[in-house]
């Protein structure tokens, strides 16, 4: 791997299942509880498609769903659809479940990332929201409000 | 007065939590706390910027001590941690700080552990596996009242580099 190419990892232990958790990461009616209203749908398989539905109701995400293997690991990739994004080629995310003691570490990996892309910056601040935000969610049935979330809502409101 | 800015950060988690600044806080710097996600590690502190520092096992032996660099409650507490318990490396003191932001709804504890040697990668494996545990067993006592069950284990890349470090 080269050293230029960023890549972002971030690991979190959650009191739920890998089962729940993988409910959590695919099923849209979950994702819109903690994933700061976006309905993000990746319960196909692979080479089907991930979609992310804004809360506005605009279609932010159609990606490639590249592996699905329920409950342990999700590959899809990434290309923000605003407008108002940088024009870059479409990053990877990765999703690795591991059970310990009826808990689920889980370990997100976002590469293919471009040398200097902009976008890697924007995603190294969102995923830790959104991953404290599904972990609130699994453990206490409620997602978190951040102001990193009331942004982007605000933002998906524009874009 | 230790200088800081000799520290580079090596390794930083950025965690969302249901709680006030105070709470978070107080999880960082009371032992009734960290004893419950900290691997049962009991946090002792002198309450201010220049006091000493200590993370304590249970059967009382040093784990890591140390000397606050920053006493700022509820935003920042920072210290400088000497690994007690393996004095056979002589490894140069790291700098541990705990950034406390209000984020809306919640907080944003940020966590950054800085280095003042070129350490190698192998050695911040330690930090690196053992900081999501730590602090995802924080955010569950804090919002739940319950830590999680977690393994703090040394992985056996950090044991191969300090061992290579003595040779």
């Amino acid at each position: 791997m080269s050293a230029n190419k960023p890549t972002f990892v971030y690991v979190t232990y959650i009191a739920a299942s890998p089962e729940r958790v993988w409910e959590a990461l695919t099923q849209s009616e979950m994702s819109e509880k903690y994933w700061f209203g976006y309905r993000v749908d990746a319960s196909g398989k692979a080479g089907e498609r991930m979609t992310a539905v804004n809360p506005a109701g605009r279609l932010a995400h159609d990606d490639p769903i590249i592996e699905s293997d329920p409950p342990r690991k999700l590959v899809y990739g990434w290309k923000p659809l605003y407008r108002d994004m940088p024009e870059e080629r479409p990053s990877r995310v990765t999703f690795l479940l591991e059970p310990f003691k009826g808990q689920t570490r889980l370990t997100v990996t976002h590469d293919e990332f471009d040398e200097g892309s902009k976008i890697f910056g924007m995603i190294s601040n969102g995923w830790p929201a959104v991953l404290s935000s599904l972990k609130s969610f699994l453990e206490t049935g409620r997602g978190l409000e951040s102001s990193w979330g009331e942004a982007e809502r605000k933002r998906a409101g524009e874009a | 007065m230790i200088d800081a800015a000799r520290f580079k950060p090596k390794t930083v988690y950025v965690t969302y939590i249901a709680a006030t600044p105070e709470a978070v806080f107080d999880a960082l710097t009371q032992p009734d706390f960290t004893r419950q996600y900290f691997g049962g590690l009991a946090v002792e502190v002198e309450r201010r910027t220049g006091g000493a520092f200590r993370l304590l096992a249970p059967d009382g032996s040093v784990h890591v001590s140390g000397t606050v660099v920053e006493w700022s409650p509820p935003r920042r507490f920072a210290c400088t941690w000497t690994m007690a318990s393996m004095p056979q490396y002589e490894l140069p003191d790291c700098l541990v700080t705990y950034d406390i932001a209000p984020a809306g709804g919640c907080v944003r504890l940020t966590t950054t552990e800085a280095h003042q040697w070129d350490i190698p990668d192998a050695i911040l494996s330690g930090g690196r596996a053992g900081w999501p545990a730590i602090l995802s067993s924080l955010k569950s006592v804090l919002e739940t009242g319950k830590p999680l069950a977690v393994k703090l284990e040394q992985p056996a890349e950090m044991l191969a580099a300090l061992q290579a470090l003595r040779r």
